[in-house]
């Protein structure tokens, strides 16, 4: 079965939960899950980047979860800039959270950054990312070449070009070497 | 033979099969030239180069273009779910796949019709899709970092990235979390842990630690995980057991490391040049 007919098979015990109150957005790809959460965080919404639940969970899975009284007004913000979910589902079971822990390791020259199993490494006087490693999907060595080599400013971020739970790991990485 | 199974980061890199063969810093097959950097190429690279230490055929390769979308790793899992239950290997190593339990199951499936089974070698996407599938056990070898590790060891996360908080790998915790991936059965028969030490361990325990020679530099460098993988798939692909294989592998891909003489900004190539030297020293010690 497809993911989008899993996904309809299990609708209606999803319309059946006790908590009306959750909805996730699902989306084909983790690229538009990154896109829409931009899109949403910058219109005001109040939403979260969460890990699907188990009866819809495929392989690499994402999904923003959001208030489902503003879901029209969700989706029309999305609509207008084209990126529209697949599905809007009502959740009444915990998700997923994302990893929030970061390690830092200083080699001393160089600082490197891990969110979960993606680690980025950057030359600290002149910013240059010198290494990305980690990460098991196949926009981490795609990602390694668009941005080993280039400095913090001038890479493209993992957000423009990822497309994956690894490519989101890494942006959170980024994001965190920016901060510092 | 072995196969090797993976991806290279080229949008409009063609389905190809072949023979592969490394010249200079590239992959060749089938006429098409991949550049060495990390990932699957990382994997072949090492793997040729021990290969040709060991006098061995270069391995086979199932390679497809995928940045991350995911259309390359489902034309490949298509393909294989229809052509591997025709083939024999004596190996095969999956690799960067996007991450799909349900595509993974069918290639099991194929894996079932070949004629004789093949040692199973999982790592990075494919042994995620493993791991989410339930079907650990299926395998003879999976190569985790410690991140990936702690992914195993916890038995509600379908990828590294929902790894809860609490079983996030802290120091000195490997020999806890494989226990608790064996426990919950997401581990393959053998793990090779690779980190600042690597482990070999199978549901009875940890059976050697491998800590020298040690590059604190190593784990900032992109593809090293892959090299360490290639040479232990080239190793068991000459018929040597599991666990011995996993061993001096991770003992070569040290020593490798080490010549290399490495910073956090060497390239994996670097590492991979250093992999004959390597066996030199390291069989000449055992």
């Amino acid at each position: 079965m497809s993911f989008l007919g899993f996904l309809k098979s299990n609708k209606k015990k999803h319309k059946t939960s006790s908590d009306p109150g959750r909805g996730i957005l699902v989306f084909e790809h983790t690229s538009e899950v990154i896109k829409a959460e931009r899109i949403l965080k910058k219109a005001g919404w109040k939403i979260r980047v969460m890990g699907p639940p188990p009866e819809i969970r495929s392989g690499c899975d994402l999904v923003i979860e959001i208030p489902l009284i503003q879901e029209l007004n969700i989706l029309r913000t999305l609509e207008n800039v084209g990126t529209p979910p697949m599905e809007v589902v009502p959740v009444s079971s915990p998700l997923l959270k994302p990893v929030d822990l970061f390690q830092n390791k200083d080699f001393g020259k160089y600082l490197m950054i891990r969110a979960a199993n993606m680690k980025l490494t950057v030359e600290k006087e002149t910013g240059t990312i010198v290494n990305i490693s980690g990460g098991g999907c196949p926009d981490v060595p795609y990602l390694a070449s668009k941005m080993v080599g280039m400095s913090l400013n001038e890479a493209p971020s993992p957000r423009e070009i990822g497309h994956t739970l690894c490519g989101y790991a890494l942006q959170l990485a980024y994001e965190e070497m920016r901060r510092r | 033979m072995i196969g090797v199974v993976g991806t290279v980061p080229d949008p409009d890199f063609p389905l190809v099969t072949g023979e592969t063969r490394l010249k200079d810093d590239s992959i060749y097959i089938r006429g098409k030239r991949i550049l060495v950097n990390r990932g699957t190429p990382a994997l072949l690279a090492a793997a040729i180069k021990t290969a040709q230490v060991l006098d061995q055929g270069a391995p086979f390769g199932y390679l497809v273009g995928d940045v991350g979308l995911g259309h390359g790793s489902r034309r490949l899992y298509e393909y294989l779910s229809g052509h591997l239950g025709k083939r024999d290997f004596n190996t095969i190593v999956f690799h960067y796949l996007q991450p799909d339990v349900d595509c993974h199951n069918r290639v099991l499936f194929a894996i079932e019709e070949m004629e004789r089974r093949p040692v199973l070698i999982a790592d990075a996407g494919f042994m995620y899709a493993a791991k989410m599938s339930g079907q650990s056990s299926q395998y003879d070898l999976f190569t985790p970092d410690i991140g990936e590790l702690a992914f195993l060891a916890d038995e509600e996360a379908p990828h590294p990235f929902y790894t809860r908080g609490f079983i996030l790998h802290e120091k000195n915790r490997a020999p806890e979390l494989i226990a608790r991936a064996y426990k919950y059965k997401n581990a393959a028969r053998c793990l090779l842990v690779k980190g600042k030490q690597d482990y070999v361990a199978d549901r009875e325990g940890i059976q050697a630690t491998i800590n020298s020679p040690l590059e604190e530099a190593m784990e900032a460098i992109g593809g090293t995980g892959d090299t360490l993988t290639g040479i232990v798939t080239a190793l068991i692909g000459t018929g040597m057991e599991v666990t011995k294989a996993a061993i001096i592998a991770a003992r070569v891909n040290r020593v490798a490391g080490f010549y290399a003489k490495p910073t956090p900004a060497t390239q994996v190539m670097d590492i991979i040049r250093q992999i004959p030297t390597a066996f030199a020293r390291v069989l000449g010690e055992n």
